[in-house]
């Protein structure tokens, strides 16, 4: 099934006209009522007009996560305050959130773009859905609810946390779909089994998203469950998930160019690479109205592939994706830069202790350890003191990245020094 | 009146203790007691040494964590009861000991090391009492 066939399967010249005439309005928009693009672009000696269809999308500049932190926190908001009805956020580099807002028609788009996602996976208004992203200021709960509510479907809105509760009324409500990170649906996979349960669910289909997970996971976890499980993507800087999603064939994700325009180019020359080669996934957002975003860095590598699909769509799709540009991780759904754990550590003293951020997957749950070397200044002939220690920087640490850690003490200089750039992570996930 | 215990951070894992003792003997430090605390992670080694300042020394020189801490020595007599009553004096002050550990310090004495939550008060209330502290000059 087809949510929008008119134009999920437009053809690509079709597309082009399309994306064209929205590329020129958003710039319009952004130039009159954001003074940051409105610098930017003078800057570049460019005026809207100078942009007139998505020919000359390399002409614009680009946004990174660092100027939504440089402007929180509405500073790239394009619509008056009085017009936004939402807003969502996500951890910045820092510690400092970003912030993204809404308006109606965006959240409308964002439903319907969810929805396309949704039916993509092949759920419909007669399937019973639990949407199981956590609620709130993440994008996932709220998005995936709104997709799933314009599809039509019915709704239960379970969060995270209480998978007891949800495997219960799953099998009790007669749940035929999900909406989750991997990790979480490996775990609820896990749990049916323990409970000997998989054979009373009506089960039929998984959308996941948020976080990254293997090929051998998918097909791992929808043997186990008698299910079919599709891969959803989505940031919230550009919307929140159902940015892409992929269909039955699962060869690639088809982005929803109408509303994303993707470009993929290569991060150091920041030149376009050519369809099929890896590089930086890169959107310009050309219906939003709370905060259209020109050419944002998603810091997310991949590949594009504008051939036509077996499932009749013509929008482009992108591969898996091969990694980050950045040293950004993807711990059990949130965001986390070593430079969080680094400003956090900050707090302990004038110097930031010797660390290291080993992530590791238990079971299919994400663990983080952070391992601090124990200075002279932290040091303590008593046991309690050193507990102490050991709470309170976990307590910093959650603070800062909105994720419980598990704190070791270790002797000084045992955390291996680099030579180059220093290495504060070991991530021992097997996800290639 | 206080002497001085060399506290070392050591992880607990195979070989560490074993390490630390090999960086004493090198710089020739004799360990006169010791108390070990265990967590599961790491554990914390007190050691009473003849020479405390180059025995934190020769450790920190080879990367470990080392401290010096003041803490009491009390000697004791052989009686039953004896620690009971010294600890009740301390404890009607309400002060909380921390740690404690065993000191031999002769051939027919016993002696203990305390460390308390207000060790100079403690100090204050055992001199008013008929105890003999251990000094650092004994353990030497």
């Amino acid at each position: 099934m087809i949510w929008n066939e008119t134009k999920e399967c437009m053809s690509r010249d079709e597309m082009r006209v399309l994306q064209s005439a929205r590329l020129v309005k958003t710039v319009e928009r952004v130039y009159h009522n954001v003074p940051f693009y409105r610098k930017k672009m003078q800057e570049l000696g460019l005026e809207p007009g100078d942009i007139k269809g998505i020919e000359d999308l390399q002409k614009l500049p680009f946004t990174t996560k660092n100027d939504l932190r440089d402007t929180y926190p509405f500073g790239l908001f394009a619509a008056p305050q009085s017009e936004i009805v939402r807003v969502h956020a996500s951890s910045g580099t820092t510690g400092k959130a970003t912030v993204v807002g809404y308006t109606r028609k965006d959240l409308d788009i964002w439903s319907e773009c969810v929805a396309r996602a949704l039916t993509m996976a092949g759920v419909s208004r007669n399937d019973i859905i639990q949407v199981a992203y956590g609620y709130g200021l993440f994008t996932g709960g709220l998005g995936a609810h709104g997709g799933a509510e314009k599809l039509g479907a019915m709704v239960v809105p379970m969060s995270t946390g209480n998978t007891k509760k949800l495997t219960t009324m799953m099998k009790d409500f007669g749940v035929t779909a999900i909406a989750c990170t991997p990790s979480y649906l490996c775990h609820i996979a896990e749990t049916l089994e323990e409970e000997d349960a998989i054979k009373d669910i009506k089960l039929k289909c998984a959308i996941c998203g948020a976080e990254p997970w293997t090929e051998n996971m998918r097909k791992q976890v929808e043997q186990k469950l008698h299910i079919h499980a599709h891969d959803i993507y989505g940031l919230s800087e550009v919307m929140g998930p159902g940015v892409a999603c992929d269909c039955e064939y699962h060869k690639g994700l088809h982005v929803y160019e109408d509303h994303f325009l993707p470009e993929i180019i290569d991060p150091e020359t920041l030149q376009p690479v050519a369809p099929g080669e890896t590089g930086e996934l890169v959107f310009t957002t050309i219906t939003k109205e709370g905060i259209p975003l020109l050419r944002y860095r998603t810091r997310d590598l991949t590949s594009i592939d504008y051939s036509p699909c077996e499932c009749g769509r013509t929008l482009a799709r992108i591969s898996r994706f091969k990694g980050r540009s950045d040293d950004m991780l993807i711990i059990r759904g949130v965001n986390v830069f070593p430079s969080q754990i680094e400003a956090a550590l900050l707090e302990m003293g004038e110097t930031t202790p010797h660390y290291m951020m080993i992530v590791d997957r238990v079971g299919n749950l994400d663990t983080l350890e952070v391992q601090v070397e124990v200075e002279e200044r932290f040091f303590s002939d008593e046991i309690k003191e050193l507990e102490k220690l050991t709470k309170k920087i976990a307590t910093v640490i959650q603070h800062a990245i909105g994720l419980a850690v598990k704190v070791k003490l270790v002797e000084p200089k045992t955390i291996e020094r680099s030579m180059g750039k220093a290495v504060h992570v070991i991530d021992k996930r097997k996800l290639v | 009146m206080y002497i001085k215990q060399l506290s070392v951070f050591i992880e607990n894992r195979e070989g560490r203790l074993e390490e630390v003792l090999d960086v004493l003997k090198q710089s020739g430090v004799n360990i006169v007691s010791l108390s070990l605390a265990d967590t599961s992670e790491y554990g914390l080694l007190r050691l009473l040494v003849n020479n405390p300042e180059a025995g934190k020394k020769a450790l920190r020189e080879n990367g470990f964590s080392a401290m010096l801490t003041d803490v009491l020595g009390v000697k004791l007599c052989h009686r039953v009861g004896y620690l009971q009553e010294l600890l009740e004096v301390i404890c009607k002050n309400g002060i909380n000991i921390e740690y404690m550990y065993a000191l031999s310090t002769g051939t027919d004495d016993a002696s203990i090391v305390i460390k308390t939550s207000d060790l100079e008060k403690a100090a204050a209330i055992l001199k008013e009492t008929a105890v003999e502290l251990v000094t650092q000059e004994e353990i030497a």
